[in-house]
């Protein structure tokens, strides 16, 4: 009897704890009620500028600065690579990919982008203009050295 | 069998015994419109996109993840209008060249995905070198230069269009290969047309 006591307290306090973060209002980010499907965002523009953006760290991959709608990237074609790869980039002025693009994971130089760079998007991706849902805090690291 | 020919030979040189000249001039009209049409409405059906896709369902597909089946504005290209010209007599010529593939087609020799993925890079650039020839006229049917207007471009598409595509040094299909059908295996072929 007393056993079961002890689990109807801990159930209304998982409830009532449950009812608090409603109350709290933790789903803002949802913008409506749990039990309610909501509109679907409109889909974000993806840049597409040309613009070489400034890239937060040194390491950081470059972002694509353009729109890449179908552009496929699979075992038979890697689309990017017919502007990007070293052999077209003076008639296309397109950015080549960096040298560590060719090496393998020993550092070996290959003929061509090493297998483990290829899928462009893992590390590449557009820029949209959506409306952040959360503030960035992100500091440079010059400023953050400043800060000190 | 001469017999029978000289007989049907003298029928059709002969004049006409029962029938009045205005029934035979009306007669001949109307049977022309009728043959003629007839000709036509079959050759038309064979460029809708049902025609088409009673057999390249797979190729259908395709199309349907890209820019010419869905856009903005829901002007799109069906299969003919890229694989067959417009105009009359090369629409005619093309259609005989089409009548090898109906062989083909009874022979059975593309009759599975995995011998079409085979033989894709050959009928791909088969394609390709029939729009290199032309000039890539059936995307200019749509696609016409002189009105294009650079400003409404992105950059580095009016660094091409205005240097190699203005200046007759390449033609649409040269940069824009496999814009309504995914590719076939490229390494060896030449993406950015620069050779």
């Amino acid at each position: 009897m007393n056993a079961f006591k002890t689990l109807a307290l801990v159930a209304a306090a998982a409830f009532a704890g449950a009812t608090a973060i409603a109350s709290d209002n933790f789903a803002t980010l949802r913008d409506g009620a749990i039990a309610q499907e909501k509109d679907a965002p409109r889909f974000a523009k993806v840049e597409n500028n040309d613009i070489k953006r400034k890239r937060a760290y040194p390491m950081q991959p470059p972002t694509i600065p353009h729109k890449i709608d179908g552009y496929q990237v699979d075992l038979n074609v890697n689309r990017c690579m017919a502007c990007h790869s070293r052999r077209v980039t003076e008639a296309t002025q397109a950015p080549m990919v960096s040298v560590t693009h060719y090496m393998d994971r020993d550092g070996n130089f290959l003929a061509d982008v090493s297998p483990r760079r290829y899928f462009c998007q893992q590390c590449h991706v557009t820029q949209t203009d959506a409306r952040p849902v959360l503030a960035n805090e992100f500091v440079d690291i010059d400023e953050l050295l400043q800060g000190r | 069998m001469k017999a029978l020919l000289l007989k049907y030979w003298r029928v059709i040189s002969g004049p006409s015994k029962h029938y009045s000249l205005g029934f035979l001039t009306m007669g001949g009209f109307v049977m022309g419109v009728i043959f003629w049409g007839g000709f036509n409405t079959a050759m038309e059906f064979t460029n809708t996109e049902v025609f088409c896709t009673s057999c390249h369902e797979n190729l259908y597909a395709e199309l349907q993840d890209t820019v010419h089946f869905t856009n903005r504005s829901g002007v799109r290209a069906i299969c003919s209008s890229c694989h067959v010209p417009h105009d009359w007599t090369d629409k005619i010529a093309r259609k005989m060249q089409a009548s090898k593939e109906v062989f083909a087609w009874m022979t059975g020799s593309i009759s599975t995905p995995e011998k079409f993925e085979a033989r894709r890079l050959t009928l791909a650039e088969r394609e390709w070198h029939r729009l290199k020839a032309n000039d890539s006229l059936e995307c200019r049917n749509c696609h016409q230069f002189d009105y294009m207007d650079f400003t409404a471009q992105s950059q580095r598409a009016v660094n091409m269009h205005s240097t190699a595509l203005a200046g007759g040094d390449k033609t649409c299909i040269d940069c824009h290969k496999g814009i309504a059908h995914r590719l076939p295996d490229m390494s060896g072929v030449d993406m950015a047309g620069l050779d």
